[in-house]
């Protein structure tokens, strides 16, 4: 901290003493600052920091009744009896799948989207599409599942379709199917974020150069052409920033729409970590386990992050650190 | 001079806006067929399909919604939230944003430094619960406002945009013997109006769509339910039943829960579409000075 202040002090001082003078003439200045920094820092203690502490109840036998001061001590036993839980492994795997698929779409539905809208050339049109694209972003998720429940029902606008069509003669009942519900909340995913995605990508191309697109044409490059060879390869540094800050959050996947959605008919694909972590540590009242779930999910998205950022940097890419 | 198009351009201008019209269609359409569904008769509903316009118009739905008790109280709630949750959050974020932006602040490497870290580590779902059982803040309204009312992502968003400010504003009200509370309030608050509007409308939309904070701590207490939280109940009702069975059985009332349901997501949704159209310059604003500054 002290370097940060010496930059200020006239350098022919010694560096001590300009330090001490420098500290006596601005402590009495900053009370109003040193006085807020210190009641929010101990509001952070309270509510981020200690609950870091709380993850000590992992390695106890903890019992609400005792506290995490007294409650006894018990080793990794949790984190064993978690490796040898079958449903946890199968939570994990729809965790870590359903991630991995929901990374996928977010980025290739933003940037296809991104791409074509930017090829709209009436400029209301454009705008207009745009607010539209962002406006299911802010509707909370209770809304969205019940759109998606209401559109996937028996009677639904879906099945309504796909029977009209002559696709299928019978309604698809798609929550009592297990290989549907991945889909199902992939797509609630896409219909929700994509316009927002995109945001970004949109920025990101207002600031290439007009003369490479100019450059193109004279070469004879068609729209398909220029989108393909310009606009996409100079979106690379951004999509793989986002890409790098995404990756971390794959175990993240998701916990609404799986608890909302989720039948017992499909339990064993719908349930992820977060879920586990509910059922086992509020409702089971095992909060050992519960922490000890959560603490392997936090250790394992900080390990992905590393590895995606060494990645990167060994293949000479954007990185975040 | 209109340059000629190709076979290719015209295949691909055709195909952008097929697609466009159908991005629309898809996004679009399930929200208004909500909201034919919630103007129409709930019986008349089970018997003809509605698209995007009520067949049999009726304000039944609405009438049932607001005569319920746990609706009228969870948005009395989820508005309170709102409003409550949005002042502290902004308050103490942009104080916290003014400290760790200010140049000669003693200790800006540690404060910083500090918020940091907890974006990258969290406890976690139970140590949190422990902690809030602890505090005895289970079953009250203080339980929405104050867990995360500071939040390291909000705070650097303001911080940055702070630190884009001139020092020379701030060194001139110094001369003029203002001191940093001063210069807070007066100085570069008002400046910061752009910023503010982002963070406050990003922490009142959090606060309008929660629900889970209410079930996990205050499922007991019926006094401070929200809107959402009632909603996801009726949805869960309406999937455990089948249907369109539970809807036959209230026919005769002309109000079916599904009709009613209709009715209540759309009145959650509205005050969001409501405002939308004037606020999304702040939320795209909000998304390119908090995202592209990494």
């Amino acid at each position: 901290m002290a370097t940060n202040f010496t930059s200020y002090s006239s350098p022919n001082f010694d560096k001590k003493l300009s330090k001490r003078e420098h500290l006596k003439k601005e402590l009495p200045k900053q009370g109003f600052l040193l006085v807020a920094a210190a009641l929010i820092l101990i509001y952070g203690i309270i509510f981020y920091y200690i609950p870091l502490f709380g993850w000590i109840t992992a390695f106890q036998n903890y019992k609400p009744a005792t506290g995490f001061l007294h409650s006894e001590f018990i080793g990794f036993k949790k984190f064993q009896m978690l490796f040898e839980d079958k449903t946890f492994w199968q939570v994990f795997r729809n965790t870590v799948c359903m991630g991995i698929i929901n990374l996928i779409l977010h980025f290739a539905t933003a940037i296809i989207f991104a791409l074509l809208l930017n090829e709209l050339r009436n400029m209301v049109a454009k705008k207009f599409i745009q607010t539209i694209s962002y406006l299911p972003h802010f509707l909370s998720w209770i809304i969205v599942t019940a759109i998606v429940h209401d559109a996937l029902s028996s009677e639904g606008a879906i099945n309504e379709l796909l029977l009209n069509l002559h696709i299928i003669d019978k309604a698809i009942s798609f929550f009592s199917v297990k290989a549907y519900f991945w889909p199902i909340v992939a797509l609630s995913n896409v219909w929700k974020e994509t316009g927002w995605n995109a945001i970004i990508y949109l920025a990101a191309i207002t600031s290439i150069d007009p003369a490479l697109y100019e450059a193109a044409e004279i070469d004879g490059a068609g729209r398909w052409q220029k989108m393909a060879y310009i606009t996409l390869p100079s979106l690379k540094p951004t999509i793989m920033i986002l890409l790098l800050i995404n990756i971390g959050n794959v175990l993240n996947a998701g916990f609404e729409v799986q608890y909302i959605l989720g039948n017992d008919v499909i339990r064993s694909v719908s349930d992820t970590i977060d879920i586990y972590v509910l059922k086992w540590g509020i409702s089971q009242f095992d909060f050992s386990l519960g922490t000890a779930a959560g603490i392997f999910k936090s250790v394992v998205s900080i390990i992905i992050v590393f590895a995606a950022n060494y990645a990167a940097k060994l293949s000479g890419e954007e990185r975040l650190f | 001079m209109k340059k000629k198009l190709s076979t290719g351009d015209i295949v691909f201008e055709v195909c952008l806006v097929i697609f466009m019209v159908l991005f629309c269609l898809v996004t679009l359409y399930p929200i208004l067929n909500t909201l034919a569904i919630s103007f129409n008769d709930g019986f008349d509903s089970i018997k003809t399909r509605v698209h995007l316009w009520p067949h049999q118009f009726s304000l039944d739905n609405y009438k049932t919604v607001l005569s319920k008790q746990s609706l009228r109280q969870g948005a009395l709630i989820s508005v309170l939230r709102t409003i409550v949750g949005t002042f502290i959050s902004l308050f103490f974020n942009a104080l916290l944003a003014f400290v760790v932006s200010r140049k000669r602040f003693l200790f800006k490497k540690g404060v910083n430094l500090f918020w940091v870290i907890t974006m990258y580590v969290n406890g976690g779902l139970i140590p949190t619960y422990i902690l809030i059982q602890k505090l005895h803040l289970l079953n009250s309204f203080w339980v929405y406002v104050i867990p995360g009312a500071v939040s390291a992502f909000n705070m650097l968003v303001m911080r940055n945009f702070m630190e884009g400010i001139p020092e020379s504003l701030e060194e001139s009200a110094e001369i003029d013997g203002a001191g940093y509370f001063t210069v807070f309030v007066k100085i570069i608050s008002p400046l910061c109006k752009p910023v503010y509007a982002t963070i406050a409308l990003f922490v009142a939309v959090y606060q309008w769509n929660s629900w889970f904070d209410t079930m996990l701590y205050n499922k007991m207490a019926d006094k401070y339910t929200v809107l959402q939280y009632e909603l996801m109940k009726m949805l869960q009702t309406a999937m455990s039943q089948s249907g369109s069975v539970e809807n036959l059985k209230h026919a005769a009332s002309h109000v079916t829960p599904n009709a009613i349901r209709a009715a209540a997501t759309i009145a959650t949704m509205a005050p969001i579409v409501a405002l939308y159209p004037f606020l999304q310059r702040y939320f795209v604003t909000g998304l390119t000075i908090g995202g592209v500054k990494e």
